[in-house]
């Protein structure tokens, strides 16, 4: 199909694909957005709590043991794992609850995967008095028991969704159903730069705070930007967070990890960006996994937030134009790279994370000595552990059994 | 633009009804089965018939609906096959009543819109309904479409202000769908008091018929309906009696609410 429109487009992808009775909440959405960007004291109220209440800027630290172990550039991890709740998902839940209580809506409904952008929707409903409801994959709710707890323990709902692969693309789905029977009071938070226009724009513009943070904190630590910045992409708002601010800065390398899962040729990962085929789901046009009729694929990884069959559409512009570079990485690679950063740092990443992780060594070597790496630390490990322990733990080092 | 819509609905109007427009899942619970379903539907009275195709992820549908997709994609049933062999063998024993596709935009962008409509058209399809296209993003496919002489049915929501339904009603093409509830397909114990208001206006703006669907079940809501639209789409509780009881079910609910839009 040609691109008929403008609304919403990154080059040939984004748009606003949902049934009609979503259309005129979404021009209401984007009506808002933009009156809120307009009014200084929406972005003086987000910054304040961003600030106060999610304890931003997150740090820019130097990981001194990994550099010496992987013998190549510095490397330097943006550390959204510090931030509240213990991920980046904070950033966006903060910005578009604020954005909805302007809007003089009532509830939130959200999806999640993981659990993290979930109890970060959460958080951000108790903070500001919403009722909250989350949708979320009866698999994930089995695998992620921590952030279910979380959630509810903070006042939301959390329904599990039995459909489909009972995964995020399934929670999405019924989140979508909700929403179209509900959208005169209820907004509805969506925790990727994906969906429809202007879902993409709005959650990227909230998440690029990573990106501004360290531009500034490069120039402090280093004295320039980095020579190349890493991040993990499941729908990818982390990514586009941390990436977007550098788009116009040619120099600087822009690399996306997916999910490699059991490898390429095994049918079973999340990797929308280097085996998807364009395709509209949730309400974008995007890459997507998918059949050669049309039919979505369920997508695999070990981590519930990079198991995702699609992609957001800004990403898959920039990795269709080659401004973004798109590498994967398999759940083994992931894992092994999540016990080398725990002993190497003494941090415990996101299995999602984990995959940049598991990049970064090659990309180190690559840049050489004297180069800036800096790894987007998306989230922290926590909610995986139960996950990662299953596997057996590896041998202390320098410990005998 | 296709005839035969505007045909069946003028037969409809000849005999003082108002048109029965029932939808079925191909491939539910086989393709072969699903024909007989979409047979028994004309023999009960239905005067045009929506041919669902599965999609794995339909955001518009309710858990019937939703659930014969599944059922349908375990079955096989994939758009090319549907058109291959479900709407051949239909067209065949149905020679006289339009036949409509039902899908999301993904399943026609994967067979590549311009081989969906010249081979829908060859094998006897009249329209295609797709719910999750806007009109903001329906703009290239409704020209190919046109040009292949399959009408883009529009859809309507409660929520769609008043302007923009005439817009859409002004430009539509076959019928225009006015969804009667905010929310997805299913069946409704009660339908929105204003939703008569609705369905006046943008009647009155179309120059084509106007039906009203999502949530119709009885006849008794047919009947209601009728007086402010051309037609009613029934889907979710033909889908489900013909799952739990088989063609003849859906037979006797399409005569029942054929029964209902008596004028």
């Amino acid at each position: 199909m040609n691109t008929q429109t403008a609304v919403g487009r990154f080059g040939r992808f984004g748009g606003r694909y949902v049934p009609e009775t979503l259309v005129p909440a979404l021009m209401e959405l984007e009506e808002a957005y933009a009156a809120a960007r307009a009014d200084p004291t929406f972005d003086a109220e987000v910054a304040q709590v961003l600030r106060e209440f999610v304890g931003r800027p997150t740090t820019l630290t130097p990981a001194r043991r990994l550099t010496e172990a992987w013998g190549g550039a510095h490397v330097w991890l943006k550390r959204e794992d510090l931030a509240h709740t213990g991920a980046h998902k904070i950033n966006n839940t903060v910005g578009q609850v604020l954005l909805a209580r302007r809007m003089g809506k009532k509830r939130i409904i959200a999806e999640t995967g993981a659990g993290q952008h979930g109890v970060a929707t959460a958080t951000a409903c108790a903070l500001f008095g919403l009722p909250c409801e989350v949708f979320m994959g009866a698999l994930d709710v089995e695998r992620q028991a921590l952030n279910v707890f979380r959630m509810r323990a903070l006042g939301a709902v959390v329904r599990p969704v039995e459909s489909g692969s009972r995964t995020l693309k399934d929670a999405m789905n019924e989140a979508m159903r909700t929403w179209v029977s509900q959208v005169s009071d209820t907004h509805y938070v969506i925790g990727s730069a994906a969906g429809p226009h202007p879902y993409p724009t709005v959650v990227r513009d909230f998440q690029a705070i990573i990106g501004r943070e360290l531009r500034t904190q490069a120039q402090a630590a280093f004295g320039k930007l980095p020579d190349a910045i890493v991040a993990c992409v499941g729908g990818g708002s982390n990514a586009i967070g941390v990436l977007h601010p550098f788009i116009g800065d040619t120099g600087v390398r822009l690399i996306g990890v997916e999910a490699g899962g059991h490898g390429l040729d095994s049918g079973q990962y999340g990797a929308s960006l280097t085996l998807g085929t364009e395709g509209v789901l949730h309400g974008s046009r995007s890459l997507v996994l998918q059949d050669a009729d049309g039919q979505i694929q369920e997508a695999h990884s070990i981590s519930a937030g990079l198991d995702y069959p699609g992609v957001g559409p800004e990403l898959a512009h920039l990795a269709k134009t080659g401004r973004m570079e798109v590498r994967t990485a398999t759940d083994d690679e992931a894992l092994a790279s999540f016990y080398e950063v725990a002993r190497l740092e003494g941090i415990l990443p996101a299995l999602e994370t984990s995959h940049a992780f598991a990049r970064g060594r090659e990309l180190a070597r690559e840049l050489g000595a004297g180069k800036y790496l800096v790894i987007n630390c998306s989230g922290r490990g926590d909610k995986d552990v139960a996950t990662i322990s299953a596997r057996g733990v590896p041998p202390a080092v320098g410990v005998k059994p | 633009m296709s005839g035969a819509i505007a045909k069946a609905f003028a037969r409809a109007k000849a005999r003082g009804e108002g048109a029965l427009v029932a939808y079925g899942m191909a491939g539910d619970p086989d393709l072969p089965r699903s024909v007989d379903v979409f047979a028994a539907m004309v023999e009960g009275g239905a005067d045009i018939v929506e041919v669902g195709v599965a999609f794995s992820d339909p955001i518009a549908d309710g858990p019937v609906i939703q659930g014969a997709a599944e059922r349908a994609l375990k079955a096989g049933s994939t758009l090319k096959r549907v058109l291959d062999e479900v709407v051949p063998e239909l067209h065949r024993r149905c020679p006289e009543t339009p036949l409509v596709i039902m899908t999301y935009v993904n399943v026609i962008m994967a067979m590549g819109e311009e081989r969906f409509a010249k081979r829908a058209r060859e094998r006897g399809i009249s329209g295609a309904i797709l719910p999750d296209l806007p009109p903001e993003e329906s703009g290239s496919l409704r020209a190919t479409f046109d040009a292949a002489g399959v009408d883009l049915i529009p859809l309507c929501a409660p929520t769609t202000p008043p302007a923009r339904a005439e817009a859409i009603a002004k430009d539509a093409r076959g019928f225009v769908y006015c969804v009667s509830v905010a929310g997805v397909t299913g069946m409704r114990a009660e339908l929105p008091a204003d939703l008569s208001q609705r369905l006046e206006l943008v009647r009155k703006a179309s120059p084509v018929p106007v039906v009203a669907g999502f949530g119709i079940s009885t006849a008794e809501q047919a009947r209601t309906l009728s007086a402010h639209a051309d037609g009613v789409v029934v889907g979710s509780a033909l889908v489900r009696a013909a799952h739990t009881e088989g063609p003849q079910a859906a037979r006797a609910l399409c005569a029942e609410i054929k029964r209902g839009l008596k004028r």
